[in-house]
């Protein structure tokens, strides 16, 4: 049961976490959510049986050692993925994850881009409460807007 | 080809991509390496179609454990095909990169070994959770390969695309992942011949591969989770657009298939999701693409649409609908990567894919606009291309089982999927001086034209190969369309996969 909740919550939490635009938000969301799959994984198991899988254990109150080597595999390959995410999460220029690539923008228009999305991110540190009208997207109700700035900052290299 | 051998088509590429990953850019010795290893690779893939072409099936425990325990490598007529195709497409696209910018990086030959050897790991294993795996190991060195296209030139697009590839790939992954815990968890197995036809005695069992199919249709790109395919691709360069068409979405459409025709046993109940499903994939698809100005985003878009098409066969599952869905799924990784390469070869040459600053292709390089169009017939569907035979037994198959409103979306969206082809036939053929009211707006007719760069044969012949291809196809249909329904009757009766991977 309590396995069974904190599967929940993790799902919750990332399911918030994923919902903000803000490219490192999502990558903490996509790990809540890999955690919430592996302890999944675990209670496909069964949690009652605990006993190592050795030689000479009862079958029948041994852990299932499947699951176990299904998660470990999960975990490695989740934590080579997010650290590829990190590594794009400061490359390139932030805020770009808030602008679609419409149909006028072409690979020689980047310069223009440069300045256009430099200067937004400026304001955005500057005052935190640039609002509606200096966030093109729009983000979310104020308690979001609040923290943007630090985590821009944070994006930014 | 026995069945011993089956392990050293994953073995092989990543041992490759082991030793030639210290190699230096360019280095001659590891570029040699990789054609030597495509090649083999691909005469490997022909040589087990010739094996299973009766629709025998090898199978190998790897590891020598019983089986049950071991993690089985099954090939049979389906994925000998698919690994055929697959190492065809790898092989042309490579050479493409070899001979564009994109094959100077130091790092490009050891990735698309990595990724060839997770594409037939993923199409030969038959274990859910192994093909979770080889799907990672297929995507790993696509996210490589995603940046390193484009190192020192355009990082705004190239980085907001791989950022949206990856964080798409590793949510479906997990929630992939989330589907294989629960068929665990319910079915107490992952092998697949384990579960055969579980899910059709088991509702619990249903809704876990359920979890599976969903995932997968999302790597697949079926509409409504679409969008990040039409994004991403573009982005990235011609290569490696070409590249991931062939392999990636692909491989996701194989193993909708295969899970489908195991585990649920061709379950007749869910089958109407996918037919409702899949039809809105072809129309929505091929409406996208109608506003798009650029050629890799119509392509893109195209990917889509054409994916509809693919698996409307396994939404029929009948033995022509299943025939019909696997002869066009190879005939499109052909047609679709031959379209991109030809677009890619111009966009190389001309620094632009936007159709409004494109001009004078047809006089330079009258042989690569001829390359672009017998694809883009085939892609319509027109005879005496291998879209012709592709369409023409889907539409029969549809009608055949009584889903007359998804044969006349096929035929509709045929229609418009020409209409999008002659938009960019158009850019193609343009003379270079001719007036364009678009670009005369923005004053570019003031300047002097510049000269229009040639392409030149050497990136005009990996497009022009695989149009050959599909002419071939369509004129000898009768081979191939022989093997696909070899595959189908695999995929309908799969007594002789289970026994292969479990003998009594």
């Amino acid at each position: 049961m309590i396995l069974a909740l904190t599967i929940g919550l993790l799902v919750a939490g990332a399911a918030y976490l994923m919902f903000d635009r803000s490219y490192l938000r999502t990558i903490l969301g996509l790990l809540l959510f890999g955690h919430a799959v592996n302890l999944l994984l675990f209670a496909t198991g069964g949690t009652q049986r605990r006993g190592e899988p050795l030689e000479g254990t009862d079958p029948a109150l041994s852990a299932d050692p499947l699951p176990q080597a299904f998660v470990l595999t999960a975990i490695v390959i989740a934590f080579a993925i997010v650290v590829v995410m990190l590594v794009l999460a400061v490359t390139g220029r932030a805020g770009d994850d808030t602008r679609d690539r419409g149909p006028a923008e072409t690979p020689d228009d980047d310069g223009d881009d440069r300045t256009g999305d430099g200067s937004r991110t400026e304001n955005g540190s500057r005052d935190g409460d640039d609002g509606p009208t200096g966030d093109p997207q729009g983000h979310g109700g104020p308690a979001s807007n609040g923290d943007r700035p630090a985590d821009r900052a944070g994006v930014t290299r | 080809m026995t069945a011993t051998m089956l392990p050293l088509f994953v073995g092989l590429p990543l041992l490759a991509a082991g030793i030639t990953a210290p190699a230096r850019a360019c280095a001659p010795w590891a570029r040699a390496v990789l054609i030597a290893l495509l090649i083999a690779n691909l005469a490997a893939g022909i040589a087990l179609v010739a094996t299973t072409s009766s629709g025998a099936v090898l199978a190998e425990q790897v590891g020598g454990w019983p089986g049950g325990i071991a993690i089985p490598f099954v090939g049979d007529t389906l994925s000998a095909l698919m690994l055929t195709v697959t190492g065809l497409l790898a092989l042309v696209c490579a050479v493409f990169g070899l001979m564009t910018g994109t094959g100077e990086a130091r790092l490009y030959p050891p990735l698309v070994m990595a990724l060839v050897g997770g594409v037939n790991g993923a199409l030969l294993t038959a274990d859910i959770f192994n093909l979770f795996v080889f799907i990672e190991v297929m995507l790993l060195p696509s996210y490589g390969l995603l940046v390193l296209a484009r190192s020192g030139q355009g990082t705004l697009r190239s980085v907001t695309g791989a950022r949206l590839y990856v964080a798409f790939n590793l949510f479906v992954s997990t929630l992939f992942l989330a589907g294989v815990a629960m068929v665990y968890g319910t079915a107490g197995t992952v092998n697949l011949a384990e579960l055969a036809g579980a899910a059709q005695q088991s509702p619990t069992v249903a809704v876990a591969a359920g979890i599976c199919i969903a995932a997968l249709s999302m790597k697949a790109a079926v509409v409504p989770v679409h969008g990040w395919l039409a994004q991403a691709y573009p982005s990235t360069s011609p290569t490696i657009s070409a590249l991931f068409s062939g392999l990636h979405t692909k491989v996701a459409i194989y193993a909708i298939y295969r899970i489908y025709a195991v585990v649920f046993d061709g379950d007749t109940r869910w089958l109407w999701i996918g037919v409702v499903l899949f039809s809105a994939t072809m129309l929505i698809g091929v409406l996208g693409a109608v506003g798009e100005s650029t050629m890799r985003s119509i392509l893109a878009f195209h990917m889509v649409s054409q994916i509809g098409y693919i698996l409307l066969g396994v939404a029929l599952f009948t033995p022509l609908g299943l025939a019909a869905g696997i002869f066009y799924l190879l005939h499109h990784m052909i047609v679709k990567a031959s379209l991109f390469l030809s677009c890619g070869a111009v966009e190389e040459r001309h620094g632009t894919d936007a159709l409004a600053r494109i001009r004078g292709v047809a006089r330079r390089d009258p042989l690569l606009v001829a390359a672009f169009g017998m694809a883009a017939l085939s892609l319509a569907g027109l005879p005496p291309f291998s879209g012709f035979v592709a369409k023409l037994t889907l539409i029969l198959a549809a009608l055949d089982a009584g889903q007359i409103a998804a044969a006349v979306v096929a035929i509709v969206v045929s229609l418009l999927t020409l209409l999008s082809m002659i938009k960019i036939w158009n850019v193609l053929v343009k003379r270079p001086d001719e007036d364009d009211t678009a670009t005369g707006s923005t004053g570019d007719t003031l300047v002097a034209a510049p000269p229009v760069p040639r392409v030149g044969l050497r990136l005009t012949l990996p497009g022009l190969v695989l149009a050959m291809v599909t002419l071939g196809l369509g004129l000898g249909a009768e081979l191939l369309y022989g093997l696909s329904a070899t595959a189908a009757a695999g995929l309908l009766d799969t007594s002789s996969y289970v026994e292969a991977v479990l003998p009594r």
